[in-house]
């Protein structure tokens, strides 16, 4: 633990332990809030992100589902009705098929089919995204899917402290949340978490590295690697903003249209496959809030149009330092 | 066993002959193109309205499919206001105002399972009596909803009530191609609860069960899954024309026993029902309907409730939307 400059303390954390803490910390806030899902409660999560939640809450409120993900988003929602603060695990995200119809079909529309009568205060949490080497189904990149469900809020957050002040506001929030957490950030990701009470606003994007000849705009763990783009960059004497979005829903248009009017180049990256992606969400963004202040056109880096491969195509796939570097130097060069 | 007193038949045919009654002027409605695709109650009336008699209307949880709301009188007028708006099309019609514990209609077939469980089990949780009863079809049952359901409710206890309503139908399937298993009850099995069929168009075997199963539930003895066998006396739907697929000599037995008229025999017997009862009842669904179709036609939509209650507060993009909307609403009018 550290003394900050306001008063207050930070611990190293990584994100793994910052969700933890925060799980912790919300259940103890709020008697309303219970944890479910899949191996949650008495192994503390296959990642250990509801670790020792089962001993200090009890198997009331930590609970061990059968291996249903339809009915753990289902429950989901009579639990809200009944007037908890359910906070659900999907063990991985490529197994939120299994539980579409119920995320896309009830939970995102729970508000807006009773017009507000039922308050959907739901957090679902899930694990996602490459470099691990996992078995098939366990790294793909989802969240394009889900922005296309209206009704839900998508949340993926890119550092410790913001996986603490994310997640608490996503629990505390009125409206169902998908929590996606990189599984490379589980524990690749470590720093500075204020200590306490630390709540982010859901829909307000972070400049996460500050430039202004190109802005790279992405959001989870692709802010780290663009992070080290911009910092290798600046070697060269260039100067590249990183923007992470935080949420992709709420999404900043605000501050996309300030960062991209300011750097008139942008990059978006992203880890899904490149059509229908949410990186394509951006560009179109930028077209419309701010496209006469482009000095070149928007480019993209997204993972491929192919299912998510195995192990030895990963690196591939997914969008590394070189990719992301490429794309930035491109923007440079057009236009 | 427990059996509705004759006082308490009498209130249930009463709820019957007017969800009968109703369903019937909705179905013209529908017609005269007043209102959207109604699925009539026909058939179904002894057991949505003698389960939810056996129901506490200021704890208990109904969690309907979609044929039940006219049924659900008992949990107060306000059922009907929704449902007029609903059928309208009107966005309100989601919003079954609170306290009434009744979901609105679920179309996502089987999908309201899990809620109920949920429901049920959040109940349990904060310590409050009650129990949650969820209604869903033959064909239902078929979906994988039913199963993570029922087997979670088992799991966890749940004290919720799972009422399968066997029409024998499920718009053109007959209940044959839904399952190999020798009745819905049966498959409370694989869940580890009790499963009971009952006579769905006997009103008073329909209230024993669901009160059985409620006390059960209340006791912390569990989940109950019940399978009510009845027989789909109308169509599908207005968008559906059974004589392609019913049989004419089944539907003409199973017209001999309409649960409507079986309880109405009944109740005559005993001198509590007659002609006069019948028609004054009759006329009082009617009445009640117009004016709740008359009331739903009169809500106002504002321009941009399209946008409302997507989220607690517009997000940047929504508020984008929104003030787009109404500037072309705006530009539209002049
Ligand atoms: C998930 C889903 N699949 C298909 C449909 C289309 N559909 C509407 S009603 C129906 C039959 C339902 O039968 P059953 O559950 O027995 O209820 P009943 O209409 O007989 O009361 C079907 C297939 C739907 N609404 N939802
Ligand atoms: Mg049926």
């Amino acid at each position: 633990m550290t003394d900050t400059l306001d008063g207050g303390t930070v611990s190293d954390l990584t994100m793994l332990q910052a969700i933890n803490e925060t799980l912790h910390a919300e259940m103890a806030r709020d008697d309303r809030v219970v944890v479910l899902g899949e191996d949650v409660a008495r192994n503390g999560g296959v990642f250990r992100a509801t670790e020792g939640l089962f001993e200090k809450f009890g198997e009331h409120r930590v609970v061990d589902t059968p291996i249903s993900e339809a009915v753990i988003a289902g429950a989901t929602v009579g639990l809200a009705i009944a007037g908890l603060v359910p906070v659900a695990e999907i063990q991985f995200l490529g197994f939120s098929y299994q539980a579409m119809h119920q995320l896309a079909g009830q939970v995102a529309r729970l508000r807006y089919r009773t017009q507000g009568r039922y308050e959907p205060a739901i957090t679902i949490r899930a694990p996602f995204g490459g470099g691990v080497r996992t078995p098939e189904l366990h790294s793909d990149s989802l969240e394009a899917q889900f922005a296309n469900m209206a009704g839900l809020k998508i949340v993926m957050p890119a550092t410790a402290a913001d996986a603490k002040g994310l997640l608490a506001s996503s629990i505390r929030e009125p409206d169902p949340v998908l929590f996606l957490e990189p599984l490379r950030g589980y524990r690749g990701i470590r720093g500075d978490v204020p200590n306490g009470d630390h709540l982010i606003p859901l829909g307000v994007a972070r400049t996460a590295r500050e430039g202004d000849d190109v802005v790279i705009i992405t959001w989870s763990y692709q802010v780290e690697l663009a992070c080290r783009v911009a910092d290798s960059l600046h070697s060269e004497g260039l100067s590249v903003r990183v923007l992470d979005l935080r949420s992709i829903v709420p999404l900043d248009i605000q501050a996309i249209a300030e960062a991209v009017t300011q750097c008139g180049r942008a990059v978006v990256v992203e880890e899904s496959c490149e059509t229908g992606g949410f990186a394509a969400e951006v560009v179109a963004t930028i077209n419309e809030e701010c496209f006469w202040s482009l000095e070149a056109p928007v480019v993209r880096v997204s993972g491929y149009d192919v299912p998510y491969p195995v192990g030895m195509l990963e690196d591939v796939y997914v969008p590394d330092e070189a990719r992301i570097t490429t794309a930035v130097r491109r923007t440079l060069e057009l236009g | 066993m427990t059996i509705p007193s004759d006082a308490q038949l009498r209130e249930i045919l009463v709820d019957m002959v007017i969800a009968r009654t109703q369903s019937g002027r909705l179905w013209n409605l529908q017609r005269q193109g007043q209102v959207g695709t109604v699925a009539p109650v026909d058939g179904h009336e002894a057991t949505i309205v003698a389960a939810t008699h056996a129901l506490d209307t200021e704890h208990d949880w109904v969690v309907p499919q979609y044929r039940e709301p006219l049924a659900l009188r008992r949990y107060g007028p306000e059922i009907l206001e929704c449902f007029m708006l609903y059928s309208l099309g009107h966005p309100a019609g989601g919003h079954i105002p609170d306290p009434i514990r009744v979901l609105p209609n679920q179309i996502s077939l089987g999908t309201q399972i899990p809620h109920a469980v949920g429901i049920s089990w959040g109940m349990t949780l904060r310590s409050e009596p009650g129990i949650a009863l969820v209604f869903f079809g033959d064909g239902s049952s078929s979906e994988g909803d039913f199963y993570e359901a029922g087997n979670l409710a088992g799991v966890i206890n749940a004290p919720v009530v799972m009422l399968c309503v066997n029409n024998r139908w499920a718009i053109s399937t007959p209940v044959h191609l839904q399952t190999a298993a020798e009745s819905f009850a049966d498959k409370a099995a694989a869940f580890g609860i009790p499963g009971v069929t009952v006579d769905g168009n006997d009103a008073t075997a329909v209230y024993d069960a669901v009160d059985e199963a409620r006390k059960r539930a209340l006791a912390g003895l569990g989940p109950t899954l019940i399978e009510a066998v009845i027989y789909r006396l109308g169509a599908h739907t207005t968008a559906d024309d059974p004589s392609r697929y019913v049989p004419p000599e089944d539907l003409e037995a199973a017209r001999r026993d309409d649960p409507v008229l079986r309880l109405a025999c009944h109740l005559r017997e005993l001198d509590l029902w007659d002609d006069v009862a019948q028609e004054e009842t009759e006329a009082e669904a009617l009445g009640l309907i117009d004016s709740a179709f008359d009331a739903a036609k009169s809500t106002p939509l504002t321009p941009d409730a399209l946008l409302d209650n997507c989220f607690s507060t517009d997000t940047q993009r929504l508020a984008r939307q929104r003030f787009q909307l109404l500037q072309a609403r705006m530009t539209e009018a002049n």
